[in-house]
């Protein structure tokens, strides 16, 4: 087809361009309009919205941690401590392949597949996006100098040192002050997240636990302005945290060495405590453990090593243990005795070496019965009866007193309860009462019982605590104190959860006199002749250059059948019987009393008095005249 | 060019009268200079802060500029008769490099957009397109009958399609897009009857869902992510909320010259290049914007009132599409950076870093003077 001849209309045509022209502009005028509202709304009313993100975005709250309060003894020697730890740790955020990532770290230092799990678990917990995370704790300086020599290629992956828990002393201090643990899941959920926000540590058992709250301190913030990737560019401003508090303890951490060394090998407790004030000197439960390994995390078959050990080093015998008292409870039955009228200081018996109850045939024997018929004390009144421990007088003398005015009066010295204003967790031991038994096991109580319970066995437990307590009490002939272990540095013991018992009033002076003096005869009684020493002279009364007042307590592990006698050696090691001594001193103006405990320890003179001796020696006596630590 | 024998007649309203000058004697538009100046020095101060204030990379821009400038000089002492007679063969080499991109171009970022003879030069046959494209059509319509008859569009359709979809190919959204737009400014400002723009429109719509599934994942994405930026933040969203968020929190009068946070803290993504809107918000807000729009109006009026005075359809389609088109990089830019278009890589005009781009610019304006000031044609 052949296009028909068409003239260009130049005129027409401009005047096309020239409508479409202006109609363009008018339109290109328009989105720019349209651009411009589209900012105006953006820019003016949705400002703030945006404001706060842009701000939320750069603006991020940092905690930081306070430094934990540190633990003094009574001479300002360090307890607890903080020091550096550095830790490895990830920020995911910046990591392109964990598990790549992860690898690389596991060439240059060692990393167990159970620390990369503990790392996912806390991968889970964080908080906030750009958060690092510890993967391994504790690094050494090689370990530090290897990752810091590869660090260029793993972006994301930083050493941070961090001030964590340290105990000084190790092993030696792990009762008296417990220790912090890592923070798992279930404290996540009580705790209070802000709090503990930047803090890895709580306090989980003892001291630690219980003053937590002054421990602690304040958390601080700071807020700053991070770029995309997380990094801290400036701080704009910062509340600083507040250190927890310092505290101070009553505890002497020399005398809580000499205590230990004592104790030596031997699984056992010692608990000392100053009668004028109720401070408790020294706390030792042995075997112990280092407590520095829970605050960086122990792996997992060290602590089933340690938690399955026969020994139970995780058990505190100062305040857990609980044991019958044995003869240890023989003075306060005395003093009860001669209060209640139930025997006066003549009154005395004659020993043949056992006891039974009328109409029942059942033998009570005294420690030095034999077969033969020729134990027994003889002629025993209750002075003597104290530092010879004669038994068959304590039968008679708490079937006379009968369960209630046994139980009133050993609830006096604190038995059946815990007294101690900052251990909670102190175990009550048990003092038995025909309510409890009746409730406990239901039955009747029986006279058999009470003559048990006059020897201090049977159902009655105590804890060396309580025992060092009561100690403490009769040095201060009836002036109640409270064990505590903290001197100062905190207002939080709140009296009203503890209960305090009333002082002792009603005694009269005389009855105290005689039964510390006989308590004084258990160590210092001697070169009368057989069967008149003190039973504890033998063992550390020879060369005593200051007074003291004792008693010790034989504690059985089994029964013994009627019939038969107790032959130490023929016993197994752990069915032995628990050593007991308790003591205070100088008798004049107690300084320091005391309670040994020796697990299957054997006698309680002849192995837990030596203790308290050189525990007490160290206490009271300059170096050279101590009594020398038995191997 | 035998058919150009009707003379113009005088005074026929529709065409300006001009004046001669210097500016005609040296082939440059002092006004459209002036402008383009102040946009150029306007967006260093801009690219100064994106950059943290380094002067290296507002030098190397300087450098650019001055490369374009020196381009567009050039081109504006070339008669337009040699881009007219020029655009068929160019349109030709610019689709063989279109082609040989596709079979030899290296890969950036996993798409080929360029054409690299090793020791000597690479470049993007893309950008040329930018010019070719308004130079074939506006060849194409010079000597025809305006407003163009159907089969005309089919074939000037058919000049659009062939390099957009190449371009789209490589991929390059982006350059895709100018580049369809220019071809169908073309069109507009040709004078096609309104029923097809209308009835272009309707299919266009028609055929959304059928190019949904012609789009890649990627791109597909980047529509999602408009609608609802929310739904992947730290993925696609999150150059649209950042940049959202950088515009909003300028308010007003902004945070300050080199006081923007979001892309002094590397929040901002592509700050520097087809994001650098966002920090010119942030830090003097809607006022520096509004100043840098009423500066690029300015500079489109006068492109405009130049394609009015051209003397021949050559002369105007492609002055008026190069000015045009123009407004679709700003619009598109602007529009996708505060989040009412989909991400496609379409730079700021004169301020956004980076050099091809910038030449492209130039030497269309360089086109748009030199069919200012040589206008006495013998055609």
């Amino acid at each position: 087809m052949v296009e028909p001849l068409a003239l260009k209309d130049h005129t027409g045509e401009s005047r096309i361009y020239f409508e479409r022209a202006v109609w363009g502009f008018g339109i290109l005028v328009c989105l720019t309009l349209v651009l411009c509202a589209r900012l105006f709304y953006l820019q003016v009313v949705q400002h703030s919205v945006y404001a706060t993100l842009s701000d939320k975005n750069r603006i991020q709250v940092q905690s930081l941690p306070p430094i934990r309060g540190l633990i003094y003894d009574r001479n300002g020697e360090l307890i607890a401590d903080n020091i550096p730890s550095y830790n490895l740790t990830v920020t995911i955020e910046r990591i392109d392949d964990l598990d790549d990532t992860l690898a690389k770290i596991g060439e240059l230092i060692s990393l167990s597949d159970s620390q990369v799990k503990g790392f996912r678990k806390r991968l889970k917990r964080r908080q906030r996006p750009f958060e690092s995370v510890p993967l391994r704790f504790k690094l050494s300086q090689k370990e530090i100098a290897r990752v810091s020599v590869n660090q260029y290629a793993m972006p994301g992956v930083e050493i941070e040192a961090k001030l964590v828990r340290h105990y000084p002393s190790g092993e030696l201090m792990a009762h008296a002050v417990g220790s912090v643990r890592r923070i798992n899941e279930k404290d996540m959920r009580r705790l209070n997240r802000v709090a503990y926000s930047g803090t890895d540590h709580i306090g989980k058992i003892g001291i630690e636990r219980f003053y937590e709250s002054d421990l602690l301190g304040t958390v601080g913030y700071q807020r700053v302005e991070t770029n995309a990737r997380g990094k801290v560019m400036k701080v704009l401003d910062s509340t600083l945290p507040i250190p927890g508090k310092n505290l101070v303890l009553y505890v002497d951490s020399s005398l809580q060495r000499a205590a230990s060394d004592a104790l030596g090998e031997r699984r056992g407790a010692v608990v000392a405590i100053d009668p004028t004030t109720g401070g408790i000197l020294a706390l030792v439960s042995k075997p112990g453990y280092d407590p520095n390994l829970f605050v960086t995390g122990i792996d997992y078959a060290s602590y089933a090593g340690l938690r399955d050990s026969v020994d139970v080093p995780f058990f505190n015998r100062a305040i857990h243990g609980q044991y019958e008292p044995g003869s240890t409870i023989k003075p306060l039955l005395g003093l009860a005795g001669l209060v209640t009228g139930m025997t006066s200081p003549d009154f005395a018996i004659e020993d043949p070496g056992w006891f039974t109850l009328p109409n029942d045939e059942r033998l009570y024997r005294d420690w030095n019965w034999t077969k033969s018929g020729l134990g027994g004390h003889g002629h025993v009144n209750l002075q003597r009866a104290l530092y010879r421990s004669c038994n068959v007088y304590f039968y008679s003398l708490a079937v006379k007193l009968g369960i209630d005015r046994i139980y009133e009066y050993l609830r006096l010295f604190g038995f059946g309860l815990n007294t101690a204003l900052d251990l909670p967790e102190a175990s009550k031991g048990l003092l038995p009462s025909r309510d409890w038994k009746k409730s406990a096991r239901g039955l009747p109580w029986y006279p058999g019982d009470t003559v048990n319970i006059g020897i201090g066995q049977g159902d009655m437990l105590v804890t060396p605590l309580q025992l060092a307590t009561a100690a403490a009490v009769i040095a201060n002939r009836g002036k109640w104190v409270s064990p505590r272990m903290l001197r100062e540095g905190s207002e939080l013991i709140n009296h009203t959860s503890v209960y305090v018992p009333q002082d002792i009033e009603l005694v009269p002076e005389h009855v105290w006199d005689l039964i510390i003096s006989s308590m004084q005869m258990v160590v210092h009684r001697g070169n009368k002749g057989f069967g008149e020493n003190g039973t504890a002279w033998a063992y550390i009364g020879q060369d005593i250059p200051y007074s003291m007042a004792g008693k010790s307590g034989t504690a059985q592990v089994v029964g013994i059948k009627q019939g038969e006698e107790y032959e130490e050696e023929e016993i197994q090691e752990r069915l032995r019987k628990h050593a007991w001594f308790m003591a205070f001193a100088p008798v004049e103006k107690p300084r320091i009393a005391i309670a040994v405990l020796l697990e299957n320890g054997g006698g309680g003179s002849k192995f837990a008095a030596p203790v308290a001796r050189q525990v007490i020696d160290h206490y009271l006596l300059p170096r050279d005249q101590r009594l020398a630590v038995s191997e | 060019m035998s058919q150009d024998f009707v003379r113009r007649l005088p005074d026929s309203g529709y065409v300006y009268r001009h004046k001669s000058g210097l500016g005609e004697k040296i082939h440059l538009d002092f006004p459209l200079i002036f402008l383009m100046l102040c946009i150029s020095l306007y967006g260093l101060l801009i690219l100064f802060s994106a950059v943290e204030q380094q002067p290296g990379p507002v030098l190397a821009q300087s450098i650019k500029l001055g490369i374009a400038t020196v381009v567009m000089v050039l081109m504006a002492q070339i008669s337009p008769i040699f881009y007219l007679r020029l655009a068929p063969a160019l349109f030709v080499i610019g689709v063989i490099l279109l082609g040989l991109t596709y079979l030899f171009g290296y890969e950036v970022n996993g798409s080929k957009r360029w054409l690299r003879i090793p020791g000597v030069l690479s470049f993007q046959p893309s950008e040329l397109m930018k010019l070719v494209v308004p130079m074939i059509l506006a060849w194409y319509f010079h000597d025809r009958h305006l407003p163009p008859r159907t089969k005309h569009l089919v074939w000037a359709s058919i000049m659009i399609t062939i390099p957009v979809l190449m371009i789209a190919g490589q991929p390059d959204l982006g350059t895709a897009v100018i580049i369809g737009a220019s071809g169908l400014l073309v069109l507009f400002l040709a004078g096609i009857p309104l029923r097809f723009i209308l009835g272009a429109i309707g299919m266009g719509l028609a055929a959304a869902p059928a190019l949904w599934f012609v789009l890649r994942d990627y791109q597909q994405q980047r529509i999602l992510t408009l609608l609802n930026p929310e739904s992947d933040p730290l993925g696609a969203g999150w150059n649209i909320i950042q940049s959202k968020t950088a515009i909003g929190s300028g308010g007003l009068f902004g945070k300050g010259l080199f006081q923007g946070t979001q892309s002094h803290l590397d929040f901002l993504p592509e700050s520097q290049t087809d994001f650098i809107i966002a920090v010119l918000a942030e830090e003097l807000g809607l006022f520096g914007i509004v100043i840098l729009l009423i500066l690029y109006v300015l500079l489109m009026g006068r492109g405009v009132i130049i394609s009015l005075q051209a003397q021949d359809t050559f002369g105007r389609l492609l002055s008026g599409t190069i000015t045009f088109t123009f407004f679709v990089y700003v619009f598109v830019n602007i529009g996708m950076v505060s989040g009412v278009l989909p991400v496609v890589g379409v730079p700021l005009p004169m301020v956004s870093y980076g050099g091809t781009s910038v030449v492209t610019l130039f030497a269309g304006f360089g086109m748009i003077m030199s069919i200012h000031t040589h206008r006495r044609l013998t055609l």
